[in-house]
């Protein structure tokens, strides 16, 4: 169990560091350390489904950010903090706290999973009759592919129209849709 | 983008085939072991960023161009919404395991079982990996202040 506090540590300090540096390329590496603690926490937790999908977006996210980082002239946003601004932002960032709290006084501890103090949840039924009602064995893909399947669809809907969105707003040559009366 | 010297290359193409191998595998055991559509066919995308980042960009797009990756890219999302539609076509109900549940059961365990969840895993890794190659390719060439301003 300490494994998950020495983990944990170091994906704040790396979230502090990633928020407070200057330098942008070491605030990206920074976010790249948070994301591969989470990794191997979750490798540590016993879902190797969720650290597999976990290290491989990083990796790809890491590339890109990384690759707008070097090649890019770098424009810092700084001048001084509106005071009404401030205000708003403290009290929210209070508010979710002391929700937080109370959130967290009714999780089980760290690394217990939720249904093992909930017998009805329906997560009880997909362990005990996943294999025999879809035939999959691994779980995670009867319950995503299968049980879920409707979250999986709205997944792939939100990727497909950002890509969609991506390729129009950023393409090479831009079409014209009206022409120009003048020529 | 020239790409990078010829100890990255050779590597790279050395490298390449071995990670598209395993983008593969992952998909189509997602059923079985760990993994599964999401994973393998970013996998799949990041084999082709790595030949992008050794070889430049002018080599990946003559290999996979950006309309033939649209073109896969739909190809994922039509096959994932026609295993849907065919639940509930012949099943009953939208997105029901009609393979599994009439015509192929399969065993327990082995490559050929779960039914449709096989196939939804192909379409979503397929869906995926186009995607996300995408995404790089079109970040790749988009440069601020030059895009738009070519034919005047």
């Amino acid at each position: 169990m300490a494994i998950f506090y020495i983990l944990l540590l170091f994906i704040i300090i790396a979230a502090i560091i990633a928020v407070e540096t200057k330098h942008l390329l070491s605030a990206v590496i920074c976010i790249g350390a948070v994301g591969f603690g989470a990794s191997i926490m979750f490798l540590f937790l016993r879902a190797p489904d969720i650290a597999i999908t976990q290290i491989v977006v990083e990796v790809l996210g890491l590339i890109i950010l990384i690759r707008a980082c070097l090649s890019r002239e770098l424009t810092f946003i700084s001048g001084p903090r509106e005071f009404f601004g401030v205000v708003v932002s403290v009290a929210i960032i209070f508010v979710i706290f002391l929700a937080g709290i109370k959130v967290f006084e009714t999780l089980p501890d760290f690394g217990i999973p939720i249904f093992a103090e909930a017998p009805e949840a329906a997560s009880q039924t997909y362990i005990s009759q996943g294999l025999a009602k879809t035939g999959a064995a691994n779980l995670v893909a009867s319950v995503i592919l299968d049980f879920r399947a409707y979250d999986t669809l709205g997944e792939a809907t939100v990727l497909f129209t950002s890509i969609i969105g991506a390729t129009v707003i950023l393409r090479k040559k831009t079409k014209k849709l009206l022409e120009d009366p003048d020529e | 983008m020239k790409g990078m010297t010829i100890i990255v290359k050779t590597i790279s193409s050395w490298v390449k085939v071995l990670i598209f191998l395993f983008g593969i595998y992952i998909i189509l055991f997602g059923h079985l072991t760990p993994g599964g559509g999401f994973a393998g066919g970013v996998i799949l995308a990041s084999s082709y960023v790595l030949l992008m980042l050794a070889f430049g960009r002018e080599f990946v797009e003559e290999n996979l161009p950006l309309p033939v990756a649209s073109k896969l890219d739909c190809l994922g999302a039509f096959l994932f919404a026609l295993i849907a539609i065919l639940g509930l076509v012949i099943g009953g109900s939208f997105f029901v395991n009609f393979l599994y549940q009439k015509y192929l059961p399969g065993e327990a365990l082995s490559l050929i079982s779960a039914g449709t969840i096989p196939l939804s895993n192909i379409a979503i890794g397929l869906k995926v990996g186009a995607s996300l190659f995408m995404v790089v390719l079109v970040l790749s060439i988009f440069r601020p202040g030059v895009s738009g301003n070519e034919k005047e």
